[in-house]
């Protein structure tokens, strides 16, 4: 079976032939793409010699399965939600973590103790916190814009076109928070079949006037053509089209669904010593610290952030950005990996049903 | 030569064979040497078609994650045929557990049965974290560790899982599940979904291929019958966008439907429609509708076309000159000639639509997308292959079961596509 499905995919897939050593990166594009390009491409090449390419995907989670079923896995470090890392690591599609390949933070804290808690995992190691969020137009509202989730699902008060992921995760989240269930409540609630009810009959009130996005560059696009007036994004997206961009948009913390997102090897990956040699470089106190000059996504290392400093333009502070900054925490919520982990499928199968109705 | 009463005697070759064996021979050869020009056509359907098609069915009714794994609890399911899991169950559970933590198996194991029984997936996984540390008795260990481990549903869905083989997923691709007694019944409501799908997908194949066919047919006609001049001319507009790609065309039509769009601003312009009365012609079944048909559209006039060309225009004349009128000629004497271009384009356009996937993924929006959306999810997102093998393989039998009717009703010897 499996040397069948071997023969036929060699068949029809291009061999890659790998000649010299190379780190080959699949991450999420756009300006987050950027950020990694910018803060661990080039310095890794320029320190190592090792050739680095980068390959875009909506969500780098999908090909993974179908790379390493075909025994012809052609990246050697991926970049994944946290949750999709867990999920893909317990079904033995990811390469266990040697934990000792970490370096240790720049003022020597030892590598276990300088990542946030829970950033280590058997398979991926955590780069940056980001979150999802909702962001409007401006100049739709000039006085008196959203300021809470609520607002997001008041058509009355906001009127006109929202837009939000396409899929379960965040969205329901979002809503239970929207109908008032307190961030800590909101996955014991979500764990019950009244709860899911109740998250999809909020998101009921909103669905005639949604549009749904699948690529994180779609939101401020989407945005920025006066298709909709709010949409929820990936935080760093939106900074990059406010601030870099100068686009007239607002984002709006409240509510807000932080998570990690790590770096991970698929299992099979061709160049496997370059691949570590990377993690432990991209990982490292100086590089997480310097990405977040490119995009407002926070480091998953305490050591970082007292390096971070201005954005790339020199004169924005980036630490009110941040997802973890004090005052955007207010009402947030951190995403619970093992929930999305056990019931992603379910939800999402319930989330389609949920669009064709 | 010879007479009735002396039997005949045995043709030979110039060089004294019997003829018949040299004829064999060489017939022989000659097929032999027919068989290895096609030798390598064969070899890639078989490797490009036949084995991947194969492969695909036997994942849809094939899933080992947790039968490879849990041999111990699959033999105690072989001998016990008892609903209540006893002592003996729980500890070949834990034993199999702790083999899978080891062999780090315990994320597929969840994974089947999650399939089954959504929100399981963890128990697994977690339970094989601490199987180790697990000491008898076993049962009352598991139920400290999780009290759901006594679900009746979730030992029924252990059962079932415990034999590689299983119709479980198709099953599940008929919106059914296993309810909290251990059997199938249908899914609430709120979660079915594939037999909706697979209706919206061939109600929306036929309403393309109908529009194709009205669309089609007048130019078909036009390209038959026009001065050569004026028709190579025409096929060229016909055949531009079939050699355009199938991106490019869809992202036009989302350029020209959409609520800021090209038709849409026209319309406020003009002030036909006010700017808040945009149209919504894109995202929604009518822009998986008008982009398909004009995608389709060629495979429709291609083969009315060629059937259109042998129809010598002398019939409808003399029709004509009988005294019958032009609706009569067209319906008596020019439409039953063209059936069996009707037919090629129709079942063409038809199999197309129903396998259709990036054009409704781009532009279907929530309430466009087909059945071939969902196999992608299952494929691309949840990672349920078997689910999305089950699913294709459903879609294949009734396009299958189609082309059968066809062929009892016209007759698949009576198509011509050119």
């Amino acid at each position: 079976m499996k040397n069948l499905l071997i023969l036929s995919t060699a068949l029809t897939s291009f061999a890659y032939a790998a000649t010299a050593e190379e780190v080959v990166l699949l991450s999420w594009g756009g300006s987050y793409g950027k950020s990694q390009t910018e803060a661990y491409l080039k310095p890794f090449t320029a320190e190592t010699g090792i050739k680095t390419t980068m390959v875009d995907a909506d969500n780098p989670a999908t090909p993974i399965k179908a790379m390493v079923e075909a025994n012809n896995v052609t990246v050697d470090v991926v970049d994944l939600e946290f949750a999709d890392a867990v999920r893909l690591c317990d079904e033995g599609l990811l390469e266990p973590l040697d934990k000792s390949i970490l370096a240790d933070g720049a003022d020597g804290t030892p590598a276990m103790d300088d990542f946030l808690p829970g950033a280590v995992t058997d398979c991926s190691v955590a780069t940056i916190v980001f979150s999802q969020m909702y962001a409007y137009d401006n100049t739709k509202f000039p006085e008196n814009g959203p300021t809470t989730m609520a607002d997001f699902f008041n058509l009355e008060a906001f009127p006109g076109k929202r837009a939000m992921r396409k899929g379960a995760k965040a969205n329901l989240e979002m809503a239970l928070m929207a109908d008032g269930v307190p961030a800590g409540e909101v996955y014991t609630v979500l764990a019950t079949p009244e709860g899911v009810d109740r998250a999809f009959a909020m998101l009921d009130k909103v669905k005639n006037d949604m549009v749904w996005w699948e690529a994180g560059a779609q939101p401020p696009q989407l945005l920025a053509d006066g298709e909709v007036v709010m949409s929820t994004a990936y935080n760093g997206r939106i900074f990059a089209a406010a601030v870099s961009e100068g686009k007239p948009f607002t984002s709006v913390w409240d509510g807000q669904v932080y998570e990690y997102d790590v770096l991970a090897i698929p299992k099979g990956a061709k160049n496997m010593e370059a691949a570590q040699k990377f993690i432990t470089f991209a990982t490292g106190t100086q590089r997480l610290a310097d990405q977040a000059k490119y995009i407002s996504y926070g480091p998953a290392r305490k050591s970082s952030g007292p390096l971070v400093g201005l954005f790339e333009d020199g004169k924005t502070e980036m630490g009110p950005f941040m997802p973890t900054a004090e005052a955007n925490l207010t009402n947030a919520l951190a995403s619970d990996f093992e929930f999305w982990a056990d019931r992603d499928t379910q939800l999402n199968e319930r989330f389609n049903a949920w669009l064709l109705n | 030569m010879s007479n009735s009463d002396t039997a005949p005697e045995i043709l030979r070759t110039v060089d004294g064979q019997p003829l018949k064996e040299a004829l064999t021979r060489a017939s022989r050869s000659a097929r032999i040497r027919a068989f290895l020009l096609v030798l390598p056509l064969l070899v890639f359907v078989l490797l490009t078609f036949v084995v991947p098609i194969g492969q695909m069915l036997s994942r849809s009714v094939v899933d080992e994650k947790f039968s490879e794994n849990m041999l111990q609890l699959g033999a105690w399911f072989a001998e016990n045929d008892s609903l209540i899991p006893d002592e003996a169950a729980y500890a070949a559970l834990v034993a199999d557990l702790k083999v899978a933590s080891a062999q780090r198996s315990a994320g597929n194991v969840g994974t089947r049965i999650n399939y089954e029984l959504p929100g399981t997936r963890s128990m697994f996984t977690s339970a094989a974290r601490r199987a180790d540390e697990m000491a008898p008795p076993f049962k009352e260990a598991m139920l400290a560790q999780d009290p759901k481990w006594a679900r009746p549903d979730l030992w029924a869905a252990m059962r079932s899982a415990s034999a590689a083989a299983t119709l479980n997923f198709y099953q599940a691709a008929l919106d059914r599940q296993i309810g909290a007694d251990g059997t199938f019944e249908a899914a609430p409501e709120n979660v079915q979904i594939y037999v909706k799908l697979f209706i919206r997908t061939f109600v929306l194949s036929v309403v393309i291929t109908g529009l194709c066919l009205l669309l089609g047919f007048p130019i078909a006609h036009l390209l038959a019958t026009l001065p050569l001049r004026y028709a190579s001319l025409l096929m060229i507009l016909v055949l531009l966008p079939f050699w355009t790609s199938l991106l490019v065309r869809t992202t036009s039509w989302m350029v020209l439907l959409q609520g800021q769009g090209v038709i849409n601003d026209l319309l406020v312009w003009a002030g036909i429609v006010g700017d808040d009365g945009r149209l919504e012609m894109m995202y929604n079944q009518t822009g998986t509708i008008i982009a398909m048909t004009h995608i389709l559209l060629p495979f429709m006039i291609l083969p009315l076309y060629s059937v259109m060309k042998t129809i010598p225009p002398s019939y409808a004349r003399a029709a004509r000159s009988l005294g019958a009128t032009s609706w009569t000629t067209f319906r008596r004497i020019y439409l039953p000639q063209t059936v069996s271009g009707i037919g090629a384009g129709g079942i063409l356009c038809f199999i197309l639509a129903v396998g259709y996937y990036i054009t409704p993924a781009l532009v279907g929006g929530a309430d466009g997308t087909l059945i071939s959306n969902q196999i992608a999810f299952h494929m691309q997102k949840s990672l349920n292959w078997s689910l999305a093998a089950a699913l294709a393989a459903m879609l294949l039998a009734s396009v299958l079961v189609l082309y059968w009717a066809y062929d009892r009703m016209v007759g698949i010897d009576n198509m011509k596509l050119g």
